[in-house]
Protein backbone atom coordinates (compact mmCIF):
# COMPACT_ATOMS: atom_id res chain seq x y z
CA UNK A 1 0.00 0.00 0.00
CA UNK A 2 1.42 3.30 -0.97
CA UNK A 3 1.00 6.25 1.23
CA UNK A 4 0.55 9.39 -0.74
CA UNK A 5 1.07 12.61 1.02
CA UNK A 6 -1.17 15.19 -0.57
CA UNK A 7 -1.58 17.65 2.22
CA UNK A 8 0.01 20.91 1.24
CA UNK A 9 2.43 21.70 3.97
CA UNK A 10 2.03 25.25 5.20
CA UNK A 11 5.18 27.31 5.18
CA UNK A 12 7.13 26.13 8.15
CA UNK A 13 7.12 28.45 11.06
CA UNK A 14 3.87 30.06 9.99
CA UNK A 15 1.21 29.26 12.52
CA UNK A 16 -2.06 27.99 11.12
CA UNK A 17 -5.37 29.45 12.12
CA UNK A 18 -6.50 26.40 14.07
CA UNK A 19 -3.66 26.91 16.47
CA UNK A 20 -5.23 30.06 17.82
CA UNK A 21 -7.51 29.71 20.78
CA UNK A 22 -10.21 32.28 20.21
CA UNK A 23 -11.83 33.25 23.50
CA UNK A 24 -14.85 35.14 22.17
CA UNK A 25 -16.94 32.90 19.94
CA UNK A 26 -20.35 33.65 18.38
CA UNK A 27 -20.70 37.40 18.78
CA UNK A 28 -24.09 37.20 17.03
CA UNK A 29 -25.75 35.57 20.04
CA UNK A 30 -24.89 38.54 22.27
CA UNK A 31 -28.07 40.72 22.04
CA UNK A 32 -30.43 37.86 22.93
CA UNK A 33 -28.16 36.80 25.78
CA UNK A 34 -28.19 40.36 27.03
CA UNK A 35 -31.99 40.63 27.02
CA UNK A 36 -32.19 37.34 28.86
CA UNK A 37 -29.70 38.55 31.46
CA UNK A 38 -31.68 41.75 32.03
CA UNK A 39 -34.95 39.81 32.33
CA UNK A 40 -33.42 37.40 34.84
CA UNK A 41 -31.93 40.24 36.86
CA UNK A 42 -35.31 42.04 36.99
CA UNK A 43 -37.19 39.11 38.55
CA UNK A 44 -36.00 39.63 42.13
CA UNK A 45 -36.60 43.43 42.31
CA UNK A 46 -40.10 43.04 40.79
CA UNK A 47 -40.94 40.31 43.33
CA UNK A 48 -39.63 42.56 46.10
CA UNK A 49 -41.89 45.43 44.94
CA UNK A 50 -44.93 43.12 44.80
CA UNK A 51 -44.14 41.74 48.26
CA UNK A 52 -43.69 45.27 49.64
CA UNK A 53 -47.05 46.39 48.17
CA UNK A 54 -48.81 43.27 49.47
CA UNK A 55 -47.38 43.59 52.98
CA UNK A 56 -48.28 47.31 53.26
CA UNK A 57 -51.86 46.51 52.23
CA UNK A 58 -52.16 43.41 54.37
CA UNK A 59 -50.85 45.03 57.56
CA UNK A 60 -52.54 48.38 56.88
CA UNK A 61 -49.48 50.18 58.26
CA UNK A 62 -49.21 53.97 58.08
CA UNK A 63 -45.47 53.91 58.80
CA UNK A 64 -44.39 52.56 55.46
CA UNK A 65 -45.64 54.01 52.18
CA UNK A 66 -46.61 51.88 49.19
CA UNK A 67 -44.25 51.66 46.19
CA UNK A 68 -46.67 54.00 44.39
CA UNK A 69 -46.30 56.66 47.10
CA UNK A 70 -42.53 56.35 46.90
CA UNK A 71 -42.63 56.65 43.11
CA UNK A 72 -44.62 59.90 43.46
CA UNK A 73 -42.13 61.14 46.04
CA UNK A 74 -39.24 60.29 43.73
CA UNK A 75 -40.87 62.23 40.90
CA UNK A 76 -41.41 65.22 43.16
CA UNK A 77 -37.86 64.93 44.53
CA UNK A 78 -36.49 64.93 41.01
CA UNK A 79 -38.77 67.35 39.15
CA UNK A 80 -41.12 68.96 41.71
CA UNK A 81 -44.69 70.02 40.97
CA UNK A 82 -46.48 67.63 43.35
CA UNK A 83 -45.79 68.49 46.98
CA UNK A 84 -43.81 71.66 46.36
CA UNK A 85 -42.05 71.51 49.71
CA UNK A 86 -38.43 71.89 50.76
CA UNK A 87 -37.47 68.68 48.97
CA UNK A 88 -39.23 69.23 45.66
CA UNK A 89 -36.87 69.26 42.69
CA UNK A 90 -33.88 69.14 45.04
CA UNK A 91 -32.42 65.86 43.76
CA UNK A 92 -29.69 67.48 41.60
CA UNK A 93 -28.12 69.44 44.47
CA UNK A 94 -28.26 66.53 46.95
CA UNK A 95 -27.02 64.10 44.35
CA UNK A 96 -24.16 66.36 43.26
CA UNK A 97 -23.01 66.99 46.84
CA UNK A 98 -22.99 63.29 47.66
CA UNK A 99 -21.21 62.34 44.44
CA UNK A 100 -18.52 64.93 45.19
CA UNK A 101 -17.97 63.56 48.70
CA UNK A 102 -18.08 59.92 47.66
CA UNK A 103 -15.57 60.40 44.84
CA UNK A 104 -13.51 62.88 46.84
CA UNK A 105 -13.02 60.26 49.55
CA UNK A 106 -12.71 57.43 47.06
CA UNK A 107 -10.06 59.11 44.92
CA UNK A 108 -8.06 60.10 48.01
CA UNK A 109 -8.23 56.46 49.14
CA UNK A 110 -7.10 55.24 45.72
CA UNK A 111 -4.37 57.88 45.42
CA UNK A 112 -2.87 56.84 48.75
CA UNK A 113 -3.91 53.17 48.89
CA UNK A 114 -2.52 52.03 45.53
CA UNK A 115 1.02 53.49 45.78
CA UNK A 116 1.26 52.49 49.44
CA UNK A 117 0.01 49.00 48.60
CA UNK A 118 2.61 48.66 45.83
CA UNK A 119 5.35 49.68 48.27
CA UNK A 120 4.16 47.42 51.11
CA UNK A 121 3.80 44.51 48.72
CA UNK A 122 7.24 44.97 47.19
CA UNK A 123 9.49 46.42 49.91
CA UNK A 124 9.90 44.15 52.95
CA UNK A 125 11.17 46.99 55.12
CA UNK A 126 8.10 49.15 54.50
CA UNK A 127 5.90 46.10 55.01
CA UNK A 128 7.46 45.45 58.41
CA UNK A 129 7.14 49.12 59.32
CA UNK A 130 3.52 49.66 58.37
CA UNK A 131 1.60 46.40 58.08
CA UNK A 132 1.16 45.78 61.85
CA UNK A 133 -0.16 49.31 62.35
CA UNK A 134 -2.70 48.91 59.57
CA UNK A 135 -3.72 45.52 60.95
CA UNK A 136 -4.37 47.27 64.27
CA UNK A 137 -6.36 50.17 62.81
CA UNK A 138 -8.40 48.16 60.35
CA UNK A 139 -10.85 46.45 62.74
CA UNK A 140 -11.98 49.82 64.14
CA UNK A 141 -15.40 50.51 62.61
CA UNK A 142 -15.50 53.65 60.52
CA UNK A 143 -18.51 54.88 62.51
CA UNK A 144 -16.32 54.88 65.63
CA UNK A 145 -14.20 57.56 63.98
CA UNK A 146 -17.22 59.83 63.67
CA UNK A 147 -16.70 61.88 66.88
CA UNK A 148 -12.98 62.29 66.24
CA UNK A 149 -13.46 63.19 62.62
CA UNK A 150 -15.93 65.88 63.67
CA UNK A 151 -13.27 67.27 65.99
CA UNK A 152 -10.54 67.05 63.33
CA UNK A 153 -12.51 68.42 60.42
CA UNK A 154 -15.45 70.19 61.98
CA UNK A 155 -19.10 69.81 61.14
CA UNK A 156 -19.23 69.67 57.40
CA UNK A 157 -18.25 68.00 54.16
CA UNK A 158 -14.57 67.44 55.09
CA UNK A 159 -15.63 65.13 57.86
CA UNK A 160 -17.84 63.15 55.46
CA UNK A 161 -15.01 62.88 52.95
CA UNK A 162 -12.69 61.64 55.67
CA UNK A 163 -15.08 58.87 56.70
CA UNK A 164 -15.63 57.80 53.09
CA UNK A 165 -11.86 57.82 52.65
CA UNK A 166 -11.38 55.55 55.69
CA UNK A 167 -14.00 53.12 54.44
CA UNK A 168 -12.58 52.88 50.93
CA UNK A 169 -8.92 52.93 51.92
CA UNK A 170 -8.47 49.47 53.48
CA UNK A 171 -10.01 47.36 50.71
CA UNK A 172 -7.95 49.25 48.12
CA UNK A 173 -4.74 48.96 50.15
CA UNK A 174 -5.16 45.29 51.09
CA UNK A 175 -6.10 44.17 47.58
CA UNK A 176 -3.15 46.06 46.10
CA UNK A 177 -0.77 44.43 48.58
CA UNK A 178 -2.26 41.03 47.79
CA UNK A 179 -1.96 41.68 44.06
CA UNK A 180 1.71 42.62 44.35
CA UNK A 181 2.54 39.64 46.56
CA UNK A 182 0.92 37.20 44.14
CA UNK A 183 2.81 38.33 41.02
CA UNK A 184 4.43 35.28 39.41
CA UNK A 185 8.15 35.54 40.35
CA UNK A 186 8.99 34.23 36.87
CA UNK A 187 7.79 37.55 35.44
CA UNK A 188 10.36 39.43 37.52
CA UNK A 189 13.04 37.03 36.33
CA UNK A 190 11.91 37.44 32.73
CA UNK A 191 12.00 41.24 33.02
CA UNK A 192 15.41 41.22 34.69
CA UNK A 193 17.02 38.98 32.10
CA UNK A 194 15.66 41.32 29.43
CA UNK A 195 17.45 44.22 31.08
CA UNK A 196 14.66 45.80 33.16
CA UNK A 197 15.49 45.97 36.85
CA UNK A 198 15.27 48.05 40.01
CA UNK A 199 12.58 50.70 40.20
CA UNK A 200 11.70 50.25 36.52
CA UNK A 201 10.09 46.96 37.52
CA UNK A 202 7.28 48.86 39.28
CA UNK A 203 5.96 50.38 36.11
CA UNK A 204 6.85 47.49 33.81
CA UNK A 205 5.79 44.47 35.89
CA UNK A 206 4.41 45.16 39.38
CA UNK A 207 1.66 47.59 38.42
CA UNK A 208 0.23 45.73 35.41
CA UNK A 209 0.50 42.32 37.08
CA UNK A 210 -1.29 43.60 40.20
CA UNK A 211 -3.95 45.42 38.20
CA UNK A 212 -6.63 42.69 38.49
CA UNK A 213 -6.38 42.80 42.29
CA UNK A 214 -6.23 46.60 42.30
CA UNK A 215 -9.49 46.74 40.37
CA UNK A 216 -11.05 44.32 42.86
CA UNK A 217 -10.01 46.68 45.63
CA UNK A 218 -11.34 49.72 43.76
CA UNK A 219 -14.73 48.08 43.27
CA UNK A 220 -14.93 47.06 46.93
CA UNK A 221 -13.73 50.50 47.99
CA UNK A 222 -16.30 52.31 45.84
CA UNK A 223 -19.00 50.09 47.36
CA UNK A 224 -17.91 51.00 50.88
CA UNK A 225 -17.74 54.67 49.89
CA UNK A 226 -21.43 54.66 48.97
CA UNK A 227 -22.29 52.75 52.15
CA UNK A 228 -20.44 55.29 54.26
CA UNK A 229 -21.88 58.40 52.65
CA UNK A 230 -24.97 58.17 54.90
CA UNK A 231 -22.75 57.98 57.98
CA UNK A 232 -20.55 60.75 56.61
CA UNK A 233 -23.52 63.04 56.04
CA UNK A 234 -24.80 62.48 59.56
CA UNK A 235 -22.17 65.00 60.58
CA UNK A 236 -24.47 67.94 60.14
CA UNK A 237 -24.18 68.78 56.46
CA UNK A 238 -27.35 70.36 55.04
CA UNK A 239 -27.23 68.74 51.61
CA UNK A 240 -26.53 65.26 50.32
CA UNK A 241 -28.44 62.02 49.90
CA UNK A 242 -27.35 60.85 53.35
CA UNK A 243 -28.54 64.16 54.85
CA UNK A 244 -31.91 63.70 53.10
CA UNK A 245 -32.29 60.26 54.66
CA UNK A 246 -31.43 61.66 58.10
CA UNK A 247 -33.97 64.48 57.57
CA UNK A 248 -36.60 61.98 56.49
CA UNK A 249 -35.99 60.05 59.68
CA UNK A 250 -36.33 63.17 61.83
CA UNK A 251 -39.49 64.25 60.02
CA UNK A 252 -40.94 60.69 60.01
CA UNK A 253 -41.15 60.88 56.22
CA UNK A 254 -40.47 57.29 55.29
CA UNK A 255 -41.18 58.02 51.62
CA UNK A 256 -38.25 60.43 51.64
CA UNK A 257 -36.05 57.85 53.40
CA UNK A 258 -36.86 55.14 50.87
CA UNK A 259 -36.40 57.59 47.99
CA UNK A 260 -32.91 58.39 49.28
CA UNK A 261 -32.15 54.69 49.68
CA UNK A 262 -33.22 53.84 46.14
CA UNK A 263 -31.24 56.69 44.62
CA UNK A 264 -28.10 55.67 46.52
CA UNK A 265 -28.64 52.10 45.37
CA UNK A 266 -29.01 53.08 41.72
CA UNK A 267 -26.06 55.50 41.79
CA UNK A 268 -23.84 52.95 43.52
CA UNK A 269 -24.85 50.40 40.89
CA UNK A 270 -24.04 52.76 38.00
CA UNK A 271 -20.73 53.71 39.61
CA UNK A 272 -19.84 50.03 39.89
CA UNK A 273 -20.76 49.43 36.23
CA UNK A 274 -18.41 52.26 35.23
CA UNK A 275 -15.63 50.60 37.21
CA UNK A 276 -16.45 47.29 35.54
CA UNK A 277 -16.18 48.93 32.12
CA UNK A 278 -12.79 50.38 33.07
CA UNK A 279 -11.79 47.00 34.50
CA UNK A 280 -12.69 45.21 31.28
CA UNK A 281 -10.86 47.79 29.21
CA UNK A 282 -7.63 47.78 31.22
CA UNK A 283 -7.72 44.00 31.70
CA UNK A 284 -8.60 43.22 28.09
CA UNK A 285 -5.56 40.93 28.11
CA UNK A 286 -7.17 38.69 30.71
CA UNK A 287 -10.76 37.61 30.04
CA UNK A 288 -10.78 35.61 33.28
CA UNK A 289 -10.73 38.89 35.17
CA UNK A 290 -13.67 40.37 33.29
CA UNK A 291 -16.71 41.10 35.40
CA UNK B 1 34.53 10.28 24.26
CA UNK B 2 34.81 11.28 27.88
CA UNK B 3 36.22 14.73 28.04
CA UNK B 4 37.77 16.05 31.20
CA UNK B 5 37.97 19.77 31.62
CA UNK B 6 41.53 20.95 31.31
CA UNK B 7 42.86 24.39 30.95
CA UNK B 8 44.20 24.42 27.45
CA UNK B 9 45.34 28.05 27.58
CA UNK B 10 43.31 29.12 24.61
CA UNK B 11 44.31 32.46 23.17
CA UNK B 12 40.77 33.84 23.32
CA UNK B 13 38.58 33.65 26.41
CA UNK B 14 35.72 31.19 26.20
CA UNK B 15 32.25 32.66 25.91
CA UNK B 16 30.99 31.04 29.09
CA UNK B 17 32.86 29.41 31.88
CA UNK B 18 31.42 27.67 34.92
CA UNK B 19 34.13 27.45 37.59
CA UNK B 20 33.80 24.93 40.44
CA UNK B 21 30.21 25.88 41.15
CA UNK B 22 28.68 24.48 44.33
CA UNK B 23 25.14 25.11 45.39
CA UNK B 24 23.70 24.29 48.79
CA UNK B 25 20.08 25.03 49.65
CA UNK B 26 18.92 25.57 53.20
CA UNK B 27 16.09 23.25 54.12
CA UNK B 28 14.08 22.94 57.31
CA UNK B 29 15.99 19.82 58.37
CA UNK B 30 19.51 20.82 57.37
CA UNK B 31 20.99 21.65 54.03
CA UNK B 32 20.58 20.06 50.62
CA UNK B 33 23.56 19.93 48.33
CA UNK B 34 22.15 20.56 44.87
CA UNK B 35 25.36 20.96 42.87
CA UNK B 36 28.91 19.82 43.59
CA UNK B 37 31.94 21.10 41.75
CA UNK B 38 30.44 21.87 38.36
CA UNK B 39 32.95 22.91 35.71
CA UNK B 40 32.27 23.61 32.10
CA UNK B 41 33.59 25.73 29.29
CA UNK B 42 31.34 26.69 26.43
CA UNK B 43 32.60 28.22 23.21
CA UNK B 44 30.70 30.64 21.04
CA UNK B 45 28.24 29.01 18.66
CA UNK B 46 28.00 25.67 20.48
CA UNK B 47 24.72 23.92 21.07
CA UNK B 48 24.97 22.27 24.48
CA UNK B 49 22.35 20.00 25.99
CA UNK B 50 22.43 19.40 29.73
CA UNK B 51 20.83 16.02 30.23
CA UNK B 52 19.78 14.44 33.48
CA UNK B 53 16.95 12.99 35.51
CA UNK B 54 14.62 15.17 37.56
CA UNK B 55 16.32 16.50 40.67
CA UNK B 56 19.85 16.33 39.35
CA UNK B 57 20.24 20.09 39.63
CA UNK B 58 20.33 20.83 35.92
CA UNK B 59 17.72 23.56 36.23
CA UNK B 60 19.52 25.01 39.25
CA UNK B 61 22.71 25.13 37.22
CA UNK B 62 20.92 26.96 34.42
CA UNK B 63 19.40 29.41 36.91
CA UNK B 64 22.86 30.10 38.33
CA UNK B 65 24.20 30.76 34.83
CA UNK B 66 21.22 33.05 34.20
CA UNK B 67 21.97 34.90 37.44
CA UNK B 68 18.63 34.14 39.12
CA UNK B 69 20.40 32.17 41.85
CA UNK B 70 23.82 32.71 43.37
CA UNK B 71 26.33 29.90 43.57
CA UNK B 72 27.29 29.00 47.14
CA UNK B 73 30.88 28.66 45.93
CA UNK B 74 32.51 29.03 42.54
CA UNK B 75 31.69 31.43 39.75
CA UNK B 76 30.22 31.86 36.32
CA UNK B 77 31.94 34.14 33.86
CA UNK B 78 31.08 35.45 30.42
CA UNK B 79 34.17 36.36 28.39
CA UNK B 80 36.12 36.29 31.62
CA UNK B 81 33.82 38.65 33.51
CA UNK B 82 32.10 37.18 36.55
CA UNK B 83 28.32 37.45 36.55
CA UNK B 84 26.07 37.39 39.60
CA UNK B 85 22.84 38.87 38.28
CA UNK B 86 20.60 38.45 35.25
CA UNK B 87 21.78 40.23 32.14
CA UNK B 88 20.58 40.66 28.57
CA UNK B 89 23.57 38.71 27.18
CA UNK B 90 22.11 35.58 28.81
CA UNK B 91 18.52 35.20 27.60
CA UNK B 92 16.32 32.66 29.33
CA UNK B 93 13.46 30.70 27.80
CA UNK B 94 11.30 29.20 30.54
CA UNK B 95 9.26 26.03 30.35
CA UNK B 96 6.12 27.95 31.33
CA UNK B 97 6.90 30.74 28.81
CA UNK B 98 6.70 33.61 31.38
CA UNK B 99 5.34 36.01 28.76
CA UNK B 100 3.90 39.26 30.06
CA UNK B 101 0.17 38.59 29.75
CA UNK B 102 -0.75 42.28 29.61
CA UNK B 103 1.43 42.96 26.59
CA UNK B 104 0.65 42.02 23.00
CA UNK B 105 2.95 39.64 21.17
CA UNK B 106 4.70 42.61 19.55
CA UNK B 107 5.13 44.36 22.92
CA UNK B 108 6.43 41.17 24.52
CA UNK B 109 9.06 40.82 21.82
CA UNK B 110 10.21 44.44 22.03
CA UNK B 111 10.14 44.57 25.85
CA UNK B 112 13.92 44.21 26.12
CA UNK B 113 14.90 46.70 23.39
CA UNK B 114 12.41 49.29 24.71
CA UNK B 115 13.75 49.04 28.25
CA UNK B 116 17.31 49.35 27.07
CA UNK B 117 16.46 52.65 25.40
CA UNK B 118 16.81 51.67 21.76
CA UNK B 119 15.17 54.33 19.50
CA UNK B 120 11.60 53.68 18.36
CA UNK B 121 12.08 53.07 14.63
CA UNK B 122 14.89 50.57 15.33
CA UNK B 123 12.70 48.77 17.85
CA UNK B 124 9.93 48.49 15.26
CA UNK B 125 12.28 47.03 12.63
CA UNK B 126 13.77 44.63 15.13
CA UNK B 127 10.35 43.47 16.27
CA UNK B 128 9.13 42.91 12.72
CA UNK B 129 12.22 40.90 11.92
CA UNK B 130 11.86 38.54 14.84
CA UNK B 131 8.09 38.26 14.48
CA UNK B 132 8.76 37.06 10.94
CA UNK B 133 11.55 34.74 12.08
CA UNK B 134 9.18 32.83 14.36
CA UNK B 135 6.29 33.11 11.90
CA UNK B 136 3.98 35.15 14.11
CA UNK B 137 3.62 38.33 12.06
CA UNK B 138 -0.13 37.73 11.70
CA UNK B 139 -0.51 37.47 15.48
CA UNK B 140 1.53 40.53 16.42
CA UNK B 141 -1.35 42.35 18.08
CA UNK B 142 -2.84 39.40 19.96
CA UNK B 143 -2.39 38.78 23.66
CA UNK B 144 -0.59 35.69 24.98
CA UNK B 145 -3.80 34.10 26.29
CA UNK B 146 -5.04 33.90 22.71
CA UNK B 147 -2.11 31.74 21.56
CA UNK B 148 -1.37 28.03 21.81
CA UNK B 149 1.55 26.73 23.88
CA UNK B 150 3.77 26.30 20.83
CA UNK B 151 3.14 29.85 19.70
CA UNK B 152 3.80 31.22 23.18
CA UNK B 153 7.15 29.46 23.25
CA UNK B 154 8.00 30.96 19.84
CA UNK B 155 7.24 34.39 21.30
CA UNK B 156 9.48 33.64 24.29
CA UNK B 157 12.33 32.70 21.94
CA UNK B 158 11.80 35.78 19.75
CA UNK B 159 11.69 37.99 22.85
CA UNK B 160 15.17 36.83 23.85
CA UNK B 161 16.58 36.97 20.31
CA UNK B 162 15.24 40.50 19.77
CA UNK B 163 17.15 41.53 22.89
CA UNK B 164 20.39 40.63 21.12
CA UNK B 165 21.38 37.84 23.48
CA UNK B 166 24.67 35.96 23.20
CA UNK B 167 23.63 32.84 25.04
CA UNK B 168 20.21 31.28 24.81
CA UNK B 169 19.41 29.46 28.05
CA UNK B 170 16.51 27.05 27.68
CA UNK B 171 14.98 25.25 30.65
CA UNK B 172 13.04 22.26 29.27
CA UNK B 173 11.39 24.72 26.90
CA UNK B 174 9.37 22.17 24.98
CA UNK B 175 8.45 19.99 27.96
CA UNK B 176 4.86 21.22 28.14
CA UNK B 177 4.14 20.85 24.42
CA UNK B 178 2.57 18.00 22.49
CA UNK B 179 4.87 15.74 20.47
CA UNK B 180 4.04 17.27 17.07
CA UNK B 181 4.50 20.85 18.17
CA UNK B 182 7.66 19.87 20.01
CA UNK B 183 9.33 18.37 16.95
CA UNK B 184 8.30 21.34 14.84
CA UNK B 185 9.81 23.75 17.35
CA UNK B 186 12.97 21.66 17.66
CA UNK B 187 13.41 21.97 13.92
CA UNK B 188 12.78 25.73 14.02
CA UNK B 189 15.20 26.15 16.89
CA UNK B 190 17.95 24.42 14.92
CA UNK B 191 17.20 26.68 11.93
CA UNK B 192 17.39 29.76 14.14
CA UNK B 193 20.58 28.56 15.81
CA UNK B 194 22.24 27.88 12.45
CA UNK B 195 21.21 31.22 10.98
CA UNK B 196 22.10 33.36 14.02
CA UNK B 197 25.28 31.60 15.24
CA UNK B 198 23.89 31.75 18.77
CA UNK B 199 25.20 29.74 21.68
CA UNK B 200 22.52 27.55 23.21
CA UNK B 201 22.45 25.80 26.57
CA UNK B 202 19.41 23.56 26.55
CA UNK B 203 18.30 21.64 29.63
CA UNK B 204 16.28 18.50 29.01
CA UNK B 205 15.55 15.08 30.46
CA UNK B 206 14.85 13.59 27.04
CA UNK B 207 17.76 11.64 25.55
CA UNK B 208 16.22 11.85 22.10
CA UNK B 209 15.88 15.62 22.32
CA UNK B 210 19.47 15.99 23.51
CA UNK B 211 20.88 13.79 20.75
CA UNK B 212 18.74 15.49 18.13
CA UNK B 213 19.80 19.01 19.04
CA UNK B 214 23.21 19.07 20.65
CA UNK B 215 26.79 19.37 19.49
CA UNK B 216 27.69 18.26 22.94
CA UNK B 217 25.64 16.55 25.64
CA UNK B 218 26.57 17.13 29.26
CA UNK B 219 25.25 14.24 31.34
CA UNK B 220 24.48 15.07 34.96
CA UNK B 221 23.91 12.75 37.88
CA UNK B 222 21.79 13.39 40.92
CA UNK B 223 22.38 13.62 44.64
CA UNK B 224 24.36 15.89 44.64
CA UNK B 225 24.23 17.15 41.07
CA UNK B 226 27.49 16.56 39.27
CA UNK B 227 28.71 16.43 35.71
CA UNK B 228 29.17 12.78 34.82
CA UNK B 229 30.58 13.22 31.35
CA UNK B 230 30.45 15.25 28.18
CA UNK B 231 29.54 13.43 25.01
CA UNK B 232 30.22 14.92 21.61
CA UNK B 233 27.47 14.23 19.08
CA UNK B 234 29.03 14.02 15.62
CA UNK B 235 25.91 13.10 13.67
CA UNK B 236 25.50 15.23 10.55
CA UNK B 237 22.62 17.71 10.43
CA UNK B 238 19.75 17.62 9.69
CA UNK B 239 19.49 14.60 11.95
CA UNK B 240 17.04 11.83 11.28
CA UNK B 241 15.65 10.32 14.48
CA UNK B 242 14.73 7.11 12.68
CA UNK B 243 18.20 6.42 11.26
CA UNK B 244 20.29 3.56 12.70
CA UNK B 245 23.18 5.93 13.43
CA UNK B 246 20.92 8.16 15.50
CA UNK B 247 19.58 5.19 17.40
CA UNK B 248 23.06 3.91 18.14
CA UNK B 249 24.06 7.24 19.68
CA UNK B 250 20.82 7.45 21.56
CA UNK B 251 21.38 3.97 23.00
CA UNK B 252 24.88 4.94 24.17
CA UNK B 253 23.68 8.09 25.86
CA UNK B 254 20.73 6.32 27.45
CA UNK B 255 23.02 3.64 28.85
CA UNK B 256 25.33 6.27 30.27
CA UNK B 257 22.42 8.06 31.88
CA UNK B 258 20.60 5.05 33.31
CA UNK B 259 23.75 3.46 34.71
CA UNK B 260 23.58 6.16 37.36
CA UNK B 261 19.89 6.07 38.00
CA UNK B 262 20.01 2.29 38.58
CA UNK B 263 22.64 2.85 41.26
CA UNK B 264 19.69 3.89 43.33
CA UNK B 265 20.90 7.04 44.87
CA UNK B 266 18.29 9.02 46.72
CA UNK B 267 17.51 12.26 44.93
CA UNK B 268 18.71 15.07 47.15
CA UNK B 269 20.82 13.74 50.01
CA UNK B 270 21.29 15.77 53.13
CA UNK B 271 24.80 17.14 53.11
CA UNK B 272 26.91 16.61 56.19
CA UNK B 273 28.43 20.09 56.12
Amino acid sequence: MSLQVTVAEPARGVATAQEVVDPIPAVARAPRQRLRAIALAAIAPVCLLLFWEAMVRWTGTRLIPTPRDVAIMMWDFAFGGIYDDAYSASLPIHFWKSVQRVYGGFFCAAAIGIPLGLLIGRAPLIRKLLEPTFALLRPIPVTAWLPLSMIFFGLGPKSAIFLVFLGAFYPILLNTVFGVKSVDPRLFEAAEMLGCSGSKLFRAVVLPAALPSIFNGLRLGAGFAWILIVVGEMTGVPEGLGAVIMDGRTLSRTDLVITGMIIIGITGFISDRILVLLNNYFLRWSPQHHA
Amino acid sequence: MLDTQTNRHLPALPLLRVNAVHKVFDASNGTIEALRDINMTIEKGEFICVLGASGCGKSTLLRIIAGFEKATRGSVSVYGVDVDRPGPERGMVFQDYALFPWLTIRENINFGPRHRGIPGPDVANLTDRFLAMVGLTAFADRYPHQLSGGMKQRVAIARVLANDTDILLMDEPFGALDALTRSKLQEELIDIWQSTKLTVIFVTHSVEEAVLLADQVIVMTAGPGRVDCQIKIDLPRPRDVSSPEFNAVRRDVTRRLTSHISRNRPAGTIADS
